[in-house]
């Protein structure tokens, strides 16, 4: 077993005794990508020379006594949709192909203060638009499970970078399920945070009201321990909560008994594989063992959250994405000879189809005469499936049901149509809704492939949804499967 | 009935500053159409009653005492500029 597969407390335990380097852990990294990432395609950019860099004076300060937190000298690979000053970072896109940012996301800051080791950028779906990483500008990233199967998306190449045992863990943007999917198709442990939990600052704006940035890791306690970093009020990002961050680590601590799990219908009705649904079954039934009950609930505005959510999303998309003009950043088309045309050219050439798609349907809803139909109608769903969840999550600690109705598909089978696409996020779109935080983790295979089951609950009860993961990943194996590749 | 006509789709994609052909012009219009009709189904739903959400959390009117911070230098704000002068940057004629 690579010494990347080991729990973050196992590994921060030899460093502290010296029986691993800092350098050694950075080499194992970098030796697995050379290894396996022609096929997994993962990254769009090594930082291999700084990275070597900083794990040397990182061995230095180690023979200091200086490794006092559980993150120090772990390799981490970043989204590319996160800024990383002098790293490039293109979000997937043609038009910002040659991007060098001249700041670091607050995130960023924040696992540099740990003296994480930033190992490279990862491939998503162009902007964060997608379900399967086929959308990238660049390469399509492929599910370690299986070569022939899309990873997810859009983080879909930090779920694949943990599942193949390329870094210790990874970040990812969840905008409507861009890290709870994955992790379930990849089968890793991925979070999304309530909204406001993490700052936003530095990750490149897709849909403003809806993004978070969560860690995806091997296992409950790993993810615990990188939220517990990144967590927390940011003054640049006037959307970051001003709450005070708890010690996830000592909520795993704790046992599930007498906790009241409620399981919306909606979650397990039509459209859901059979083996999606006996294995999120299964996985009630192990926390049952453990003293939690659960019952059958109703969100009943479900169904109509993936309309709102392209709707709105799509909007904040097109005045988010205005910025990529040619001016002050990105590929500039060389084919316009006036201002107007050379943003027209820019934009058509550097974006794919996708995330043109999305800017037509965005600005269309929020254009003169269709905001009220379409835009602000959707604002309204919203508040129906918003108060959904906070009526239920009045009467119980968590909701559960899969992360998604069901295992990964092959890499060109729905790429054509936006629609079935689009239904793929029908279970894990809600809560960004809603804004609460969930988290997805490994309960099961189905012909080879992982499952994921996801668990919910109310804003900033982070540690609730850690405790629930926790106690189902130690009382189960699914978590040590590793994909051969 | 047709819910989104070509001619939509072309003033749209002028307000988005995209250049489309005739043959996006084409594909945006079916599945443009084939989106909006899904999104229809929202009418199902009585929102007379109902306030918009714009934003989930209860936060309000964030501000800052107005204090000088230090900022980028020109030197680092031009650096991905795909073209300067004078340390400004430079676009096509704004002006025919």
């Amino acid at each position: 077993m690579s010494i990347l597969e080991e729990s973050f407390s196992s590994i921060h335990k030899k460093l502290k005794d010296k029986d691993v380097k800092v350098t050694e852990l950075v080499d194992a990294s970098y030796e697995r990508i050379k290894e396996v990432d022609e096929k997994v395609q993962a990254f769009l950019t090594l930082n291999e020379e700084e990275a070597r860099q900083h794990a040397e004076k990182l061995d230095q300060a180690i023979q200091n006594d200086e490794a006092n937190n559980v993150l120090f000298g772990l390799p981490a690979g970043i989204k590319d949709n996160i800024v990383t000053n002098g790293l490039r970072t293109t979000c997937a896109s043609q038009l910002l192909a040659n991007f060098e940012p001249v700041h670091n996301a607050t995130v960023m800051d924040k696992l540099h203060a740990q003296e994480t080791v930033t190992v490279g950028k990862l491939n998503m779906d162009e902007f964060a638009m997608g379900s399967s990483n086929e959308n990238s500008g660049f390469q399509t990233t492929r599910n370690p499970w299986n070569v022939e199967y899309v990873p997810g998306g859009s983080s879909g190449g930090s779920a694949a970078a943990v599942a193949a045992g390329e870094v210790a863990f990874a970040l990812g943007s969840d905008t409507g399920g861009s890290i709870r999917q994955p992790a379930s198709y990849c089968g890793v442990v991925g979070l999304k945070p309530t909204y406001g939990r993490v700052s936003r600052f530095g990750l490149v704006a897709f849909a403003s009201s809806l993004d978070q940035i969560g860690p995806l890791t091997r296992t409950v306690e790993d993810n615990a321990y990188v939220l517990r970093e990144i967590a927390g009020h940011c003054r640049k990002d006037s959307t970051s909560a001003d709450v005070e961050v708890p010690d996830y680590l000592s909520s795993l601590k704790q046992d599930v008994k007498g906790l009241r799990i409620a399981v919306p219908k909606e979650y397990l009705g039509e459209g859901v594989h059979e083996d999606v649904k006996k294995h999120v079954l299964d996985a009630l039934k192990v926390l049952e063992d453990q003293g939690a009950t659960w019952e059958e609930v109703s969100l009943p505005h479900s169904q109509y959250a993936v309309a709102a959510y392209y709707l709105l999303a799509s909007s904040e998309a097109s005045a988010n994405l205005a910025r990529f003009d040619g001016v002050r950043y990105g590929v500039r088309s060389e084919n316009a000879n006036n201002l107007i045309d050379m943003y027209k050219e820019t934009r058509s050439q550097g974006f794919g189809d996708e995330v043109k798609r999305r800017i037509m349907l965005g600005t269309f809803a929020l254009s003169s005469g269709y905001y009220d139909a379409y835009y602000k109608k959707a604002q309204k769903v919203r508040t129906l499936i918003k108060q959904d969840f906070d009526q239920i999550l009045n009467d119980y600690d968590v909701v559960i049901g899969p992360t998604a109705p069901t295992t990964a598909f092959k890499v060109g089978e729905k790429i054509n149509d936006p629609l079935t696409m689009y239904a793929n996020d029908i279970l894990t779109i809600p809560v960004n809704l809603a804004g609460v935080p969930a988290i997805s983790v490994p309960c099961g295979f189905s012909e080879g492939l992982p499952v994921g089951l996801q668990i919910i609950s109310k804003p900033f009860a982070e540690g609730t949804v850690y405790r629930v993961a926790h106690a189902y990943e130690q009382a189960t194996e699914h978590h040590k499967a590793k994909p051969e590749l | 009935m047709e819910r989104i006509t070509k001619e939509q789709v072309k003033h749209v994609a002028h307000l988005a500053r995209l250049s489309v052909t005739e043959k996006e012009v084409e594909t945006f219009t079916e599945q443009l159409d084939a989106i909006i009709g899904f999104a229809e189904q929202l009418n199902e739903l009585d929102t007379d009653n109902v306030e918009p959400t714009t934003h989930v959390l209860d936060i309000h009117n964030v501000l800052r005492e107005d204090e000088q911070r230090p900022s980028l230098e020109r030197e680092e704000a031009l650096k991905n500029a795909p073209d300067q002068e004078d340390g400004q940057v430079k676009v096509p004629s704004v002006l025919e």
